[in-house]
């Protein structure tokens, strides 16, 4: 069997629009053989995984809580994918928005009043953007791989983070625990409706975030640039866009929303400094976007369905006894669906010789391959 | 002097992964493929290796099962982006997820559990020789693999008819189909290729380097390698010594840590992650190097057209 594709004369609207649930469904007919393989009934599994961990007004609140910094990175990394510039260590630059917005409540923590958080944010888009722009410098300035350099630059972050809070930053009375002192109140995120449930102004920031940069690619000149440069980098010099100031933009622009992530998770949801505040979601942000169809508003939707992978698989853990990493699978298999079906926006996809044999019997088998010389 | 063969075992323990993971993304990127799962395949080879070693009480099954788990997880990246022509960085990114994902569910039995070991080459005599004997015919078979495969790698890519017929489908797969070569063919077993070498690097950490399963256990070292690959300018040779000086430095840093160096444990750990960015730096300043020996086709998708 042989899958042979042919380029259609335009791109498909319908498969451009139905990609991405054809993929969740691909998952979910995974997800159902792994389950099983596991030994458990898919059908329960999938009702514990999906259904119950947002059946209730407060566990909305959880999945806000996880999709918030899901979303803000995965619209700034979209920028970049657009452009064909790869910045896969927005987890790092999670890290470092979250140490730097962290200076003022570890600090000076005699300092409140309402412009702490502000401030605090503020410095977060900073560290963020500080940390992007060291791959972006290497690859204007040396044209260094930012792949390799941005990646690396992650277990460099979680190492220098590791050192901080059991280091310089320890909290002196937290009885040796590894942790900065717990955030004062006026440098903590409000909750948006505390009656209710967690979540806080993060998820806010998110959808802010992913309305402007929605506008920003669809209806300004600076979006026109970066789809330009993306798809034909010949077109965007001749039309006098500098390629190392794309670089520039869009890895200080991502690095940002990361670091606003990160304060944003570390204020709001943590509320200190632990040696580890992230479960990936720098890298689970790239999957996110790609779902998203690095669409902005694609982003959001998306952004809440891997925020239920994640709340789904702590739920198995407690009712099912299963490891928390099937949440990674989802995530890893539902990306892999995802680009698979991107290929039906541009292609056909015939499959050769299975269907040749199936469809005309054995008689047929040595006409196969003279067909296919005629081609 | 026994204090410095020990040390110059343990850095070659360190660098035979990287070793074998970048010589078989090597032979993957010079067939104009860039797969950046090689951290994926490298911890599934490490799961895949511990695990068959554990249940079966032996190492070399184990490290078969290693070699075929990485060939076979590297098959999902070729039908990807080969016969479905998907963009070669994000579906390598999620080959690595996944990779993550996969074997940390695995392995969750395994956490704790006592691993098999690849025994050391003793050969009687050549063994105990000192200094040297225990340096070259003392070390772990995969050890003697590595080399075997950097000098098998180098003579079929620069030495065989095929090896030029892989490298010029990496320069060009438009001429190379137009004269009738079969280059998706060509690139699904280079890209099995690589995912087996990739798949033994793993099996090396779980079986010979520390034998057991730890989540996450190979720590970078698959990023390490594509970039040692990028490091060496795609030649073989350039790899082994690139290895190695990387296997030095990550085995400096323990033993400073070791020795209690007034510096950070942080900091020492994290210079291999360092070190890689420098050389990177140091070696794409030069750009006439780097453009000459770049597979001009790599990362590009290739569809045939008829």
């Amino acid at each position: 069997m042989r899958i042979e594709l042919v380029k259609r004369p335009q791109r498909s609207a319908l498969f451009s629009m139905l990609s991405p649930f054809i993929a969740f469904a691909l998952t979910i007919i995974a997800g159902a053989i792994m389950f099983a393989l596991l030994g458990v009934n898919p059908l329960n599994a999938f009702e514990i995984y999906f259904v119950e961990p947002i059946s209730q007004v407060w566990q909305l609140h959880e999945l806000a809580i996880k999709a918030a910094p899901l979303i803000l990175i995965a619209v700034g990394l979209s920028v970049c994918y657009k452009a064909n510039i790869w910045n896969i260590g927005a987890e790092g630059q999670f890290i470092f928005g979250a140490i730097f917005g962290s200076i003022i409540p570890v600090l000076f923590p005699q300092f409140e009043g309402p412009l702490v958080i502000p401030l605090m944010l503020l410095l977060g888009m900073v560290g963020g953007a500080f940390y992007a722009s060291i791959p972006a410098l290497l690859k204007t300035r040396f044209s260094t791989n930012e792949i390799l350099t941005s990646l690396m630059l992650v277990y460099v972050a979680q190492l220098f983070l590791d050192w901080l809070v059991r280091g310089p930053w320890r909290d002196p009375q937290g009885h040796g625990f590894p942790q900065t002192i717990q955030f004062g109140d006026s440098a903590v995120l409000p909750e948006l409706m505390p009656d209710a449930g967690r979540a806080n102004w993060g998820f806010v920031f998110a959808l802010v975030a992913a309305v402007l940069i929605w506008l920003m690619m669809s209806r300004m000149l600076k979006g026109f640039e970066v789809r330009v440069l993306g798809s034909s980098p010949r077109a965007g010099r001749f039309a006098g866009f500098g390629f190392n100031k794309m670089v520039f933009f869009t890895f200080l622009l991502s690095g940002a929303l990361a670091g606003l992530a990160g304060i944003s998770e570390v204020s709001g949801a943590i509320g200190q400094l632990q040696p580890v505040i992230s479960p990936g979601y720098g890298f689970t942000a790239i999957i996110v976007a790609f779902l998203g169809r690095l669409n902005p508003l694609g982003i959001v939707a998306a952004g809440l369905v891997l925020a239920l992978t994640y709340l789904g698989g702590e739920a198995v853990q407690s009712a099912l006894g299963i490891s928390d990493k099937v949440a990674r699978v989802f995530q890893g298999m539902l990306l892999f669906f995802v680009l698979g079906c991107d290929t039906l926006i541009h292609y056909r996809i015939r499959l050769i010789g299975m269907a040749l044999t199936k469809a005309n019997g054995t008689a047929k088998l040595e006409a196969a391959p003279k067909l296919e010389e005629a081609r | 002097m026994d204090i410095t063969v020990n040390i110059l075992l343990t850095i070659a323990t360190a660098a035979t992964p990287l070793l074998i993971a970048a010589i078989g993304e090597l032979v993957v990127e010079r067939s104009g493929v860039l797969n950046l799962g090689v951290e994926g395949m490298m911890i599934m080879g490490a799961v895949g290796g511990f695990g068959a070693g554990y249940l079966t009480g032996s190492p070399w099954i184990g490290l078969l099962a290693a070699i075929i788990v990485g060939a076979l997880f590297s098959l999902l990246f070729a039908v990807m982006t080969l016969s479905l022509a998907t963009n070669q960085v994000a579906t390598g990114l999620s080959l690595t997820l996944l990779g993550l994902g996969l074997s940390g569910m695995i392995g969750t039995s395994f956490v704790g559990q006592p691993g098999v070991r690849l025994p050391n080459l003793d050969i009687p005599g050549l063994s105990s020789i000192p200094v040297v004997g225990k340096l070259i015919f003392g070390q772990d078979p995969v050890f003697y693999i590595s080399i075997a495969l950097t000098a098998a790698v180098m003579w079929f890519l620069f030495k065989t008819r095929t090896g030029l017929t892989l490298r010029s489908i990496g320069d060009s797969h438009t001429s190379a189909h137009a004269l009738g070569i079969k280059v998706i063919r060509y690139r699904y077993l280079a890209v099995m290729f690589g995912g087996a070498c990739a798949g033994l690097a793993g099996g090396h950490l779980s079986l010979v380097y520390t034998p057991q399963w730890v989540e996450n256990m190979s720590a970078g070292r698959g990023w390490i390698a594509l970039a040692l690959v990028v490091f060496a300018s795609w030649r073989p040779w350039r790899v082994l010594a690139g290895a190695y000086i990387f296997g030095a430095v990550w085995i400096g840093q323990l033993h400073a840590q070791a020795f209690g160096i007034p510096v950070p444990s942080q900091f020492l750990s994290s210079l291999p992650y360092l070190a890689t960015i420098v050389v990177l730096v140091l070696i794409s300043r030069n750009k006439r190097l780097t453009m000459m020996n770049t597979p001009a086709s790599l990362g590009q998708p290739f569809v045939p057209d008829r």
